[in-house]
């Protein structure tokens, strides 16, 4: 895989083909391992750090997932390729940020990402289109039986696997579900589902997982728990609610459609027509009139628009994106006109510039 | 209602026991009857007085302990939030796991095992699996199930009696 060629490609994950698509954006499992016989990264120094990256570089060439996994030395990237790793959720923020030897082994489809060296010595993820938590186990559960097979993860009989940061201890588990939530926004009825959610001891947190700002109506829900609950019982407790808030956001849209189609119906038209036609545009109202323009697909207010379009525009508008298709480093008011040049032609049906 | 044996709070679980032979009926509170069920069925009644001396002034003490193993102090711990090596978990078991029951509300993990994890520590794995068990059933209600559970604790804690695991506390 290459950096240059990411650009023209998307995620499977944004392609909208899993169960629920219409509310669930993607779901997601991260496991959190550690090699019992090292240091954690933060405190290796650069020898145990690359031995590190080297054993699990190794493991990660010899994996036989059926899928074609690249590895990525992220130390050796520019800053703005690590930003696009990131903006394309491949890698944490962390990751990019950190220093030292560090990589990040991915599938084409970009469904799975192998991070090592960041807070702990492996992070591994597996995304999926759509309400598929299933699928994400199965498969993440298969990588990681792999990897045991061949090394020794720091593992206590009491405490679980070891983590870097108490708060991961135990299962070393994060399954989160990204839901794109506008209805809930608008009637501020989503006030109650964050009580809800942390009364049950679930995070909720932006499209860039901890510490981001919520955008374009996007919340990524997350069990905070890792240890005494085993991995099924914490990924069931994300599968039982999850349908509560895709009813209650359905709901409100219907009640939203009801009470004054026109109304609603011109806003998701105006926001559609702004991107059409806008010269110059911020990353933030890009993210919030795209988001109009995606519940408005989905109630069948916008018929000449497609999903997988709209979801990939999300990610394909931001900073790191817009400067590696147009090959420059753009200050910020270059790239609103960039990002609106960008829009105008991915919604006149035309394919991005190969450039 | 019957009040709690242990405190003066409401019963809401009632429990008939055999113990050496003899019939103790226990009425608790809801959490008197977690902390009773924790503890069970390794010997919730010789409970530790708790230690109340030495507390003070030991924090500066505490912080610059430091792990064997990476040399990480308590303190730099609690300053950056991340842990220097797997060691860590020993080396601070004392402090740590306060903080593991704090974040996560329980100290013992119930889930995926390392295929690798050698065969002595399996049964060590299966109590506390069957522990947790037990503290669900309760929860739920689930009485019948709790009793089988706790039998078959007491199954496997008196089988090979000389791979009791050593008592964790420093």
């Amino acid at each position: 895989m290459d950096i240059e060629s990411l650009t023209h490609t998307s995620g499977e994950w944004l392609r909208a083909t899993g169960p629920e698509s219409d509310i669930v954006m993607s779901c997601r499992i991260r496991l959190a391992r550690n090699l019992a016989q090292f240091p954690f990264p933060n405190k290796a120094d650069d020898a145990a750090r690359s031995e590190v990256e080297e054993i699990l570089h190794n493991q990660i060439n010899r994996l036989a997932t059926g899928r074609r996994l690249s590895y990525i030395p992220i130390s050796s990237l520019e800053p703005i390729d690590r930003q696009l790793l990131v903006e394309r959720q491949l890698i944490s923020r962390e990751h990019s940020e950190n220093r030292g030897r560090r990589g990040v082994g991915i599938s084409d489809e970009e469904n799975v990402s192998l991070m090592v060296n960041e807070e702990d010595h492996l992070r591994m993820q597996v995304l999926h289109s759509g309400f598929a938590l299933d699928e994400c186990w199965a498969e993440i559960d298969r990588i990681d039986d792999a990897i045991e097979a061949e090394v020794t993860y720091a593992f206590s009989e009491r405490l679980g696997y070891l983590t870097a940061c108490p708060t991961n201890c135990g299962t070393g588990i994060r399954v989160s579900v990204l839901l794109h939530l506008p209805a809930l926004v608008i009637t501020k009825e989503i006030q109650k589902v964050f009580q809800a959610l942390q009364k049950i001891g679930l995070a909720v947190r932006g499209l860039y997982g901890e510490g981001s700002q919520a955008m374009g109506d996007f919340y990524q829900i997350s069990n905070q728990v890792t240890l005494g609950k085993s991995e099924p019982k914490l990924i069931r407790t994300i599968q039982d609610v999850v349908p509560n808030i895709l009813s209650y956001e359905r709901r409100v849209r219907n009640a939203l459609v009801k009470e004054n189609r026109r109304g609603l119906h011109d806003q998701v038209s105006r926001a559609y027509g702004i991107l059409r036609n806008a010269q110059t545009i911020s990353s933030e109202e890009t993210m919030h009139l795209l988001s109009s323009v995606r519940m408005g697909i989905n109630l069948g207010l916008i018929d000449d628009l497609e999903i997988p379009t709209v979801n990939e525009l999300f990610i394909h508008t931001q900073p790191a994106h817009l400067q590696k298709i147009r090959h420059e480093k753009l200050e910020s008011a270059e790239r609103n006109v960039a990002r609106a040049a960008y829009i105008r032609q991915r919604l006149a049906g035309r394919p991005p510039e190969p450039s | 209602m019957k009040k709690c044996g242990r405190c003066s709070k409401p019963a809401v679980l009632h429990i008939t026991e055999l113990r050496h032979g003899e019939v103790q009926a226990l009425h608790l509170c809801e959490s008197c009857a977690k902390q009773h069920l924790s503890k069970a069925p390794t010997e919730a009644m010789e409970e530790m007085p708790p230690a109340e001396a030495e507390v003070s002034d030991d924090l500066d003490e505490l912080d610059q302990r430091s792990c064997p193993s990476c040399g990480i102090t308590f303190k730099e711990f609690r300053a950056q939030g991340r842990l220097g090596c797997p060691h860590d978990y020993i080396a601070f078991e004392d402090e740590l796991l306060p903080l593991l029951e704090n974040i996560h509300g329980e100290t013992e993990h119930c889930g995926k095992i390392p295929k690798r994890a050698p065969d002595s520590s399996q049964q060590q794995f299966r109590l506390i699996k069957l522990r947790s068990e037990l503290r669900s059933a309760v929860e739920e209600e689930r009485y019948e199930d709790a009793a089988r559970i706790r039998d078959e604790i007491r199954h496997v804690e008196t089988k090979p009696a000389d791979e009791e695991p050593p008592p964790t506390e420093a």
